[in-house]
């Protein structure tokens, strides 16, 4: 359809239109997405073979320093006049192998079993003394940092390689051979991103992605309170996690609570996503709005329960909904009569209620914070000349204001919907995941993913469970967040409202 | 005609000021709620009615001078020593990783920012466990020092807003300093973090508040060593059925001298956010 054609579209055709459209390229959209995850695949394995093809010219086309450089590291830099360098690398392998012979071999050989001699009793005397056997939980751990650190020292070791080889160029070719002095200056000048990257990077790689990669593995096993090191070992089990999750066959508890958690997870992502976005949007529009006198203090009255930490107002709010809190207090106040609703314990649905209406109590400030400053932004000459062309407040609103707003901000809604999906402090503090039941296994009404999640890992050490959860949450979340960045890297052509 | 439009216009000014005005009242109440009972002398745990009959003090010293079972002064030191400390080393690893991503080009650099992007997706409490081992496998558990390392280690994947200011920052200023001979050294130190005030208020800001408000991983990694508590678990503690009865007047009392200096901070921080949010938000 031609651009004109649209333009003489009733708005319900109009809407019609899109909406086909949407679901029209929707497919095309997945697809793409599939195709990039492919596209990276490809470059990844390509990207490898390069490397491994110049690792082999490196060894051909060099002299025998560089040669025996491939096995002692560092050796080219020392031949070649960069002693310290050179001795760098040298301690590096001497450090590396030390720490595979002492430590890391030891656990390394254990990965495949995860422990065999398990913790026993022994009669000794009179007493029983405890033997410790091996401890599965350490052995995956202590083989995690090995891997990490051997994968980290084959990339010092490629370097050497490398290094090596371009020495061997340099001085062929009669150029200056920069001394280990002039190496440091670099450090603050061409090189300068290592130096600025090299201390986060190693935090992140310590405290988020080990233990990342740990959580994963975690997932493939039978960590739980039954397999629990010391006392006992633990083992690899394949997708049986997964399978028990996906096993919805009556009697399996673990598939149904599986199965309603994440339906409920859903719709409350919905819900506390929009309620939020749209409510908020319309009291920002009321301060904003031109003649509303002392805007900074309605804003300061809503904002202001931002900044109490959300904690507090959570358990706070917690203990004014109990039967004789607060709000039940009030109530009987306005009707003059005895009110004690349980807000919180008796049906699913009242529950679950509450909790939107109170997550929008949380929730909507935010939303108000970020809508003001986008409104203000919205350049004050599109109104102006509106004005001049005659449109009416509310043609102002559906044709500027409403297509800016969502122009600016609909990549931050999925966001928000992401973070909603793992909005743990709401319903934690809040219910607790309550009412409670006998029919999920180990959850309330009110517990989305994440929080059951972390009952399991907290009250049950069910871990392997816990972590096969986190992993399905992930997968969801990262591809929503994956797509976001797309379509906003897409949309970033903001000069096209200014 | 024009008189109507303006009488038209005055009547939907005063709705819209009921509304927000209504509105106001019901954001703003449970706040005030806190605030007055924190000075309620009468009654337990709870009252039937809203507005206390008796104020005084007596719950706020009774925080600072009943310390024998819970420590509420040694909870609000160790938050304010934990929050100093990562407030140092996240802001100083925030604003590192922004500029090396917005100013400086390297190799491999899209795929740092990628990598980066999608660990941040990462459900944070999911690789606590792994972390209590392995702060325990350092010999850390239960220490102040554990959660200094926890609260900053991962600041450096929140370098978005950040790196969306710097690339506002025009790279003629970069080329015209290069070619006086700056280094990238002296043209971070001397260039963009003068020029780079609000953000480094908000990053400073936001890690500090940081401490005060979790307690999920305050909670793991603390057990049950109640000396070491942040003020998010010790409030927390308060409220548990073990103590609510007798400490639940001290908890909304503590609660209000957590949120003062919070609130005072983020209103100071307030016109940063929305400038974060807006300006560097969106860009990615």
């Amino acid at each position: 359809m031609k651009y004109i054609d649209y333009k003489q579209l009733n708005p319900f055709q109009k809407f019609a239109y899109n909406f086909t459209n949407f679901f029209k390229k929707l497919p095309g959209r997945v697809a793409a997405f599939f195709k990039a995850i492919g596209r990276f695949f490809v470059r990844l394995f390509t990207g490898i073979g390069k490397g491994v093809a110049n690792y082999v010219t490196r060894f051909i086309k060099g002299d025998w320093t560089v040669k025996l450089s491939y096995v002692v590291f560092g050796f080219g830099n020392m031949m070649k006049g960069q002693i310290i360098k050179g001795l760098l690398f040298l301690a590096t392998e001497v450090a590396y192998i030390y720490f595979m012979i002492s430590f890391g071999f030891v656990y390394l050989s254990k990965f495949g079993t995860l422990g065999t001699v398990e913790t026993q009793q022994v009669k000794d005397g009179p007493f029983t003394k405890t033997v410790f056997g091996d401890n599965s939980m350490l052995i995956l751990l202590y083989s995690v940092l090995t891997i990490v650190v051997t994968l980290v020292v084959f990339f010092i070791y490629i370097a050497n390689t490398k290094s090596a080889y371009k020495l061997q160029q340099l001085k062929s070719e009669g150029k200056h051979i920069m001394n280990f002095k002039e190496e440091m200056k670099d450090f603050l000048d061409g090189k300068f991103h290592i130096t600025m990257l090299s201390l986060p990077v190693l935090l992140i790689a310590i405290f988020t992605i080990l233990p990342m990669i740990f959580m994963v593995l975690i997932a493939f096993t039978n960590y739980d309170k039954q397999h629990m090191p010391p006392g006992t070992l633990f083992t690899w089990v394949g997708l049986d996690n997964f399978a028990s999750l996906v096993d919805i066959t009556s009697g399996a508890k673990k598939g149904v609570t599986f199965l309603e958690l994440t339906k409920w997870t859903v719709v409350w992502a919905i819900f506390a996503t929009f309620t939020n976005y749209i409510l908020g949007m319309i009291v920002a529009l009321m301060i904003n709005k031109k003649g509303i006198k002392l805007k900074s203090l309605w804003r300061t009255l809503f904002v202001i329960t931002i900044a109490v930490p959300q904690f507090v107002s959570l358990l706070l709010m917690n203990q004014m909904l109990q039967t004789n809190g607060a709000i039940n207090i009030l109530l009987s106040e306005l009707t003059g009569q005895e009110v004690a609703i349980q807000f919180l314990n008796s049906t699913p649905l009242m529950a679950r209620v509450t909790v939107i209406i109170i997550n929008c109590w949380v929730g909507i400030p935010y939303t108000i914070l970020s809508a003001s400053g986008v409104l203000m932004n919205i350049p004050a000459d599109l109104y102006e000349s509106a004005r001049i062309d005659g449109a009416g407040p509310v043609k102002q609103f559906t044709k500027i204001t409403l297509p800016y707003m969502l122009f600016v901000t609909g990549p931050a809604l999925i966001t928000q919907f992401v973070g909603n999906i793992n909005n743990f402090n709401v319903i934690y503090l809040l219910t607790g995941g309550g009412p409670s039941t006998e029919n999920f296994y180990q959850a309330g009404y009110t517990d989305i993913l994440v929080t059951w999640l972390f009952k399991l890992t907290m009250n049950q050490q069910d871990y392997g469970l816990a972590a096969a959860i986190g992993i399905l949450v992930f997968i969801v979340c990262a591809t929503l967040s994956l797509i976001t960045f797309n379509m906003s890297k897409s949309a970033k052509d903001e000069e096209a409202f200014s | 005609m024009i008189k109507s439009y303006k009488a038209r216009r005055v009547i939907a000014n005063t709705l819209i000021y009921i509304i927000l005005a209504v509105l106001g009242i019901i954001w703003i109440s449970p706040l005030v709620y806190m605030v007055l009972h924190s000075f309620r002398a009468e009654g337990l745990a709870t009252v039937p009615y809203l507005i206390p009959r008796e104020y005084s003090f007596q719950n706020y010293i009774d925080l600072f001078v009943n310390t024998g079972t819970l420590n509420f002064p040694r909870w609000y030191l160790n938050t304010f020593i934990v929050a100093c400390c990562a407030r140092v080393i996240s802001t100083l690893s925030v604003l590192m990783v922004s500029y090396a991503f917005s100013r400086l080009r390297f190799k491999s650099r899209k795929k740092f920012i990628n990598v980066g992007m999608i660990l941040g997706m990462f459900p944070g409490f999911m690789t606590m466990i792994a972390i209590y081992y392995l702060l325990k496998a350092m010999g850390l558990s239960q220490t102040l020092v554990a959660l200094v390392i926890c609260y900053s280690a991962g600041a450096g994947l929140g370098f978005q807003i950040s790196k969306g200011f710097f690339d506002t920052i025009p790279r003629a200023l970069d080329e015209a300093a290069t070619v006086d001979g700056a280094t990238k050294n002296q043209i971070f130190w001397k260039i963009i973090l003068p020029m780079s005030k609000p953000i480094i208020v908000y990053t400073i800001l936001t890690s500090f508040i940081g401490p005060w408000t979790d307690f999920i991983l305050c909670k793991l990694i603390m057990g049950d060593n109640r000396d070491n508590y942040t003020v998010a678990i010790g409030l927390q503690l308060m409220t548990s059925l073990e103590f609510k009865s007798d400490y639940f007047k001290q908890f909304l009392a503590g609660s209000v001298l957590v949120a003062v200096p919070i609130t005072l901070l983020f209103l100071k921080l307030q016109n940063y956010y929305v400038e974060g949010v807006t300006a560097g938000g969106v860009k990615g």
